[in-house]
């Protein structure tokens, strides 16, 4: 099916989230959309999937206007999309997440949904098991859920919102053999995106957005540097680091093992030094999360010793950790991190240093403009934690990162972020490093660990089985090692 | 001491538990939908008088009840309406309601009070009541009691089996996903409502036509709104288990009556109000029981891990936040 958007505009309040943007979605296709954090992609795209209403501007498929207000009209039009933040139940089942929105009436129609979903996942080699809880799925694998919901409505047009962030490359692979099989099929597929790499490895089409403009078009094959300009107006310069290791062992794990997670930990010894950058690879949940959990006395070792500083930490709680200069910063931003509900100044004021009984909203407002403009924070000082775009939620986490910690521990800490982002996120983050600050950090992807950290920490189905430093190894090399082949 | 005869302990325990029963599964349903209708107790009340008044004047029981569904499911709408519609907190309008409807039960059931009026009577099943033992304690009720002990199932039923109890998961769980697969989430809670409401109105009319005929202040069954509500939290809100947490109150209930005539010399009033602090009491065992400690503890210990798991269960995640269409 063939979708044109026509100057479609969408204002909240003073923002232009979209500011006249016209693009055609050819049958058969991928068509990538690239652009910067708050450039106005998730905007058009719940516009296009019935989600939000569009201020102005109109819609046309295979020629015929089409005007609709909601999910389910979008859906029987045949548009579906996968949003950005996985919009599902996670306390219930697989196959209850499937059949939601599908199944009406009184009849108990389990069976007949088990063996739609069975056969739709063997067609995709998804590896799904339906009775299983969502909330104990990897990101990879909701979407992957969410993907053959949609194609069981019998989607023709399907928005992927962001979907390589947060999901393993084997599972990339997955999702990018899933996407030309539906093209094959005669589906379009629009994949929204800001990491280049994934957008210029299956798009065949591509359009830039910009502060809710389009500034530019481009069919494969696709000039990089032209690309990056579209997106940042200049090109962002790449970093690098990979220091000499240096100063006295603070954080010390001895054969730590610990419950929790998917796979738990076992057996872990690492040592991390002062003023180190330390990146933990491995596929998601295969143990990376629970040490960073222990080592932010989230979690209590079940044997072995934990050592901070030389002082022994095994059975104390987190507050003694915060108290010795540990900090954490847990992945999912709306859950753990963020209230949703709450203002932008209102979650600088909970985080203040002088806590007084009365707030003074003018200070606290004054303040928020200035972190706002150090952070790079686009929205305004009342703007609701939930309606910053996910780049931008992703700033204001980092925004509360303390003046002079000891230890810094990260999850995936530019999830979300655009290129020029998070490089300068990173320079944030390593003027931290210069002031003896030891930063360990996850992520799922490959080159960030090999650019950012100083070491790289490999971990398997809940062993460390990779200890190696950045500038000896090659995102080749770590991936074998995430697959178990060291 | 007198010998306890267990068919009949066991029959009362079922026929007093009815109301709280209905009660409880209408709360139930209610707050899977994700809305708390904190009214319960009023709500109970007033339909209970309205059921015993509305008989009394119409010489009809069928009337009395229907009337004490409509005003469960009107004092249940408005909680809904102004959560969902009006964005309002429904803890606040919920218990305003309850304090509401209590005194206004008082105040119009005043010249209806310690009046003779209608009352059900027991309808025994012939053909099933001769099973021995379980025959008595099952098949010699009236109809609302037959009523709640079917109603317990058919609410497990639908909402685990049926695509419509899907859906109304779907809602207290996570209704902006709902509202992008084409469910309506304010339409649903609306509904959901209104069908506790019915439920806990019948509950009411329970009270007053069949487990405590009669109408008067106290009427008796103050007090059991709430616990009917911290019976839908400590059954995890599974209706079953919470129908299972009203027997337990019914037999506590029923036991102080046995205690009444072994200890006579002990005031009445102790019974009658000692099972309100036992029930918290074993409400409390059960909160501790899910303590994460406990459950280590218990973790290589099967017999006991299997009776804690039976306590378990998970709050809708959307509970009680209502849902703003964007
Ligand atoms: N519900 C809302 N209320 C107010 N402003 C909003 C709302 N949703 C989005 N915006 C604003 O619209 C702009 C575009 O947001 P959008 O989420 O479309 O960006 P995006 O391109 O998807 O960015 P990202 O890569 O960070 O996800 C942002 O400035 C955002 O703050
Ligand atoms: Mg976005």
């Amino acid at each position: 099916m063939r979708v044109e958007v026509h100057d479609i505009h969408k204002h909240y309040g003073p923002v232009r989230a979209n500011d006249g943007i016209t693009l055609t979605i050819e049958p058969g296709r991928i068509h990538g959309i690239l652009g910067e954090n708050g450039a106005g992609k998730t905007t058009l795209m719940k516009i296009l999937a019935g989600y939000t209403r569009k201020t102005s501007g109109y819609l046309c498929m295979d020629q015929v206007p089409v005007d609709y207000r909601t999910p389910t009209e979008a859906s029987q039009l045949g548009i579906g999309m996968l949003y950005q933040d996985p919009l599902d139940f996670p306390f219930l089942s697989v196959l209850e997440n499937f059949m939601i929105g599908q199944a009406v009436g009184l009849a108990n129609q389990k069976k007949y949904y088990r063996k739609k979903f069975d056969s739709l996942a063997a067609d995709f080699d998804f590896a799904l098991r339906p009775n299983v809880q969502v909330n104990r799925l990897t990101i990879g694998e909701r979407q992957q859920l969410e993907i053959l919901r949609l194609l069981s409505l019998g989607i023709q047009v399907l928005i992927l919102d962001e979907p390589t962030t947060g999901i393993t490359n084997v599972q990339k692979d997955y999702l990018f053999s899933a996407l030309k099989k539906m093209t094959s099929e005669g589906k379009s597929i629009i994949l929204v995106s800001h990491k280049l790499k994934d957008v210029e490895a299956v798009c065949n089409q591509l359009t830039v957005l910009r502060r809710g403009k389009v500034t530019g078009e481009m069919k494969a094959p696709f000039d990089t540097d032209i690309l990056l300009e579209m997106m940042f107006g200049q090109t962002p310069i790449p970093f690098n680091r990979c220091l000499q290791e240096s100063g006295r062992t603070i954080l010390e794990l001895d054969n730590v093992s610990a419950p929790g997670g998917r796979s738990g930990l076992s057996d872990c010894n690492i040592r991390i030094r002062q003023g180190e950058v330390v990146g933990l690879a491995g596929l998601e949940g295969s143990g990376q999360d629970v040490f960073l959990r222990i080592a932010a006395g989230l979690l209590r070792p079940a044997g072995g010793s934990v050592m901070l500083k030389d002082k022994r930490m095994n059975a104390k709680d987190y507050h003694c950790f915060k108290h010795s200069g540990v900090f954490f910063q847990p992945s999912s931003r709306l859950e753990e991190g963020l209230i949703s509900g709450c203002s932008v100044t209102e979650h600088f004021a909970l985080q203040s240093d002088h806590k007084k009984f009365v707030t003074k909203w003018s200070d606290a407002t004054s303040d928020a403009k200035k972190k706002m403009t150090e952070f790079r924070i686009i929205g305004r000082p009342d703007s609701l934690a939930e309606s910053l775009s996910g780049g931008n939620q992703q700033r204001l986490l980092l925004s509360f990162l303390p003046r002079n910690p000891l230890l810094l521990l990260l999850e995936n800490p530019t999830r979300g972020l655009d290129m020029e982002s998070s490089s300068w996120v990173w320079q944030h983050l390593h003027k931290y490093c210069s002031d003896n600050t030891t930063i360990v950090f996850s992520s799922s992807d490959l080159d960030e660990i090999i650019m950012a950290a100083d070491r790289v920490l490999v971990f398997f189905n809940g062993k460390m089985i990779k200890d190696t430093r950045t500038c000896e190894t090659s995102s080749y090399e770590l991936g074998l090692a995430i697959a178990g082949k060291r | 001491m007198n010998e306890i005869d267990f068919t009949i302990l066991f029959a009362s325990v079922i026929a007093g538990a009815a109301p709280i029963v209905l009660a409880a599964l209408g709360e139930t349903i209610t707050e899977k939908a994700g809305i708390i209708n904190l009214s319960l107790d009023g709500s109970i009340l007033i339909s209970a008088m309205t059921a015993f008044a509305v008989s009394f004047e119409t010489h009809s029981l069928v009337l009395g009840f229907l009337a004490a569904a409509a005003v469960g499911a009107i004092v249940a709408a408005i909680v809904a309406v102004f959560s969902v519609y009006l964005g309002q907190s429904q803890v606040a309008v919920g218990f305003v309601l309850t304090l509401t409807a209590r005194d206004l039960a008082y105040f119009i059931g005043n010249p209806y009070s310690r009046l003779q009026g209608l009352q059900i009577h027991p309808m025994p099943i012939s053909f099933l009541k001769n099973i021995p033992f379980f025959g008595k304690i099952f098949f010699t009720h009236n109809l609302p009691v037959y009523f709640s002990l079917i109603l317990i199932f058919v609410c497990w039923w639908y909402i685990y089996r049926t695509p419509l109890g899907l859906n109304l998961r779907s809602v207290g769980e996570n209704p902006r996903a709902a509202y992008a697969r084409g469910i309506n989430p304010q339409k649903l809670q609306i509904i959901y409502a209104v069908c506790g409401g019915l439920m806990i109105g019948l509950g009411g009319a329970t009270f007053s036509l069949c487990t405590k005929p009669g109408w008067g202040r106290p009427q008796g069954a103050e007090g059991t709104g709430w616990i009917a509500l911290a019976l839908v939290i400590f059954g995890g809100w599974h209706p079953i288990k919470a129908a299972t947490g009203a027997y337990f109150f019914s037999f506590l209930q029923v036991m102080g009556i046995y205690f009444q005539s072994w200890l006579p010399t002990v005031p009445a009033q102790v019974f009658q109000v000692a099972p309100f602090p036992l029930m918290i009491f074993t409400l409390l065992l059960i909160y501790i029981s899910q303590k994460e400690s406990v459950l280590n503890w218990a973790e290589d210990k099967d017999r006991i891990k299997s009776i804690l798991a039976m306590f378990s269960g998970r709050i809708p995640t959307a509970l009680g936040k209502p849902y703003q269409p964007e």
